[in-house]
Formats: structure tokens, sequence, C-alpha cells
């Protein structure tokens, strides 16, 4: 999860923003661009305007320091700002992400129907013969553990919009349900929907790399699943 | 898919109700026949476990940067804010 450095409590931080700390601001500035540079993404249409939205958000941070009620914490405020600033340019580039209602393809399956047995069949619902999950390997090795983040990340930037939103909150930034619905205005259902589909898509891409070909379980076949 | 308690959770339902389960946002009824199905299928139960392995290698990700430049330029407006 990001945010691996300590930050103090928010009620020193704000204090020590107000007061003109550097260093204090350099800290905040560090721990959470990446993750606002990833939220902004989902709305603007390049990476440039992305560093601009977020560039844009914290000169209002710098200048509405003193207006923060601590109604939110301060990380949720930036974010908010943030979502407001990246929608404004997102519409100006045409590129509006509305969350308000589902589109039809993404209340679809977000498994392949041909996986499962069908209809009257015996065990109808079931997995295929042969479609069951396959047993995973994924490397505990530390360079290899960089490659598989790595895929993540691509896999990541390939979700259509909405969908990676939503993903890098719950899952990157390690939100909760209550506060993602807040901040990008969408139910508690919908969000679930989005979520489960952007984790989908994120499993079949690490499936393709580490679930091993049928004839190579004979060893320790068990190993990636615990 | 079922809709209400009736229905069993066969492996074709249980593949789209990983999130609500593990969000904890199912109705108690439902939640039982989950448990029940990953108690009996193992590719089920497969899938689950990848799920979670999917979701905390995505909690891993290194966060990306911005650039150098954007980065002396925010501190730098910072520093000038105060000073106003």
């Amino acid at each position: 999860m990001a945010g691996a450095h300590e930050l103090p409590p928010d009620e020193v931080l704000v204090q020590r923003l107000r007061s003109g700390d550097e260093e204090a601001f350099a800290l905040v500035l560090d721990t959470w661009s990446g993750g606002m540079l990833r939220l902004a993404s989902s709305f603007v249409s390049t990476k440039a305007s992305a560093e601009e939205a977020v560039q844009d958000t914290w000169l209002a941070v710098i200048k509405g320091i003193g207006d923060f009620e601590g109604r939110s914490s301060l990380k949720t405020w930036v974010y908010r700002i943030l979502v407001r600033t990246a929608k404004t340019r997102g519409t100006k580039e045409s590129r509006t992400v509305p969350f308000t209602s589902l589109l039809p393809e993404e209340a679809e399956a977000t498994v392949d129907a041909s996986r499962f047995r069908s209809p009257g069949e015996r065990y109808a619902g079931h997995w295929a013969v042969g479609q069951e999950p396959r047993p995973w390997h994924l490397p505990e090795d530390h360079v290899l553990r960089g490659e598989v983040r790595e895929l993540i990340a691509e896999a990541l930037d390939d979700l259509p919009p909405r969908l990676r939103a939503v993903l890098t909150l719950r899952d990157v930034e390690g939100y909760g349900s209550q506060e993602v619905c807040s901040l990008l205005e969408i139910s508690p259902g919908n969000q679930r929907v989005l979520l489960h589909r952007a984790r989908a898509m994120l499993r079949s891409r690490l499936d393709a790399y580490a679930s091993s070909p049928d004839d190579a379980h004979a060893g320790g076949g068990e190993r990636g699943l615990r | 898919m079922p809709t209400q308690g009736e229905a069993n959770v066969d492996c074709v339902d249980f593949v789209e109700l990983v999130t609500d389960f593990l969000d904890g946002a199912m109705p108690q009824e439902q939640e039982r026949r989950f448990v029940e199905h990953l108690a009996e299928c193992s590719g089920c139960e497969r899938y689950l476990d990848q799920y979670r392995q999917t979701i905390a290698t995505t909690g891993e990700l290194t966060p990306d940067h911005i650039s150098d430049d954007a980065r002396q330029h925010l501190l730098a407006a910072f520093k000038g804010w105060q000073r106003q």
C-alpha cells in the first residue's frame, strides 16, 4: 500500500503546513503525488495532462490549507480537490468519466461463459472439464516479484478509465468502499461491480503469467495456492 | 444468477460474488451458500485465493512519480506562498 513512510497525524501535519514547514510539504508531496497521478490519469487523456492536474491540485492545496476544516482526513480533502480538478480538465478534453450509471458491458460476466457447463448439462454452472483455474507459481524471489509488479502496473494502465479509478483507490491506495463512493460520487453497488471487473482483468493477466501448463503439474503443484 | 436466498451458488455465480464476499457486502443467506460452495469446490477455492493474491500484488505497486521539474516548481510555490 502507498504511504510506506509514516506521516505525522493530520493535526500536526496541517499545523506544520500552515506554518510554512517546507519539510512537511515535501513529505506529503512525495508520499501522495504518485497515487494522485494514477487517479488523475483516469479522468484525462494524457500522462502530461494528469501531471498538470496534480500540480494544479497542489497549488490549490498550498493556497487553501488555511481553509481546511478537518471534516475529512487531509488526504481525502486533497483527493477531492484532485478529482474536481481532473474532471474539469477531462471535460475540456472531451474525456468525461461519468460514474452515475454502469455501461452495459460493465455489468457482464467477468469469466467467459464457455468455462462453465451449460444449462441443461449435468452439473450445469460448474467449471467445465479442464476449465478449472490452474495453480499459480508466483515467484517469491525479490527480482522476479518486481517483474510481477511491473506486469500488474501495465495491466492497470490498460484498464478502462472508470475501472482504473476505482481499482487505484481501493487496491493501490487502500481506501475503503465508503470513501471511494464519496470521492467518485458513485453507489456502493456500482463501485463493487467496477472493482470486481477490474480485479478480474488483473487476475487473468496474472493467470497468463503464473499458471502452469497442464503437463508441468508433477512437482509441487500446490505451491502457488497459499 | 440467483437473486434471493433460494438458489444455490454454483461456480458460475461464485466467480461474480467474490468482491461482494471480500467486502462483507452479501446478504447473510447468500454468504452462507457462498461459503458452503467454497468448502466443496477446489476450483472456486483456488479462484478466490488467486483473487486475494491479485489484490495483494496490486497493493505492492510502487507509486508513480511526478517529474522532477514539477516537484521543484511546487516546492518553490510553497516557499513563495508562505512568504506572502
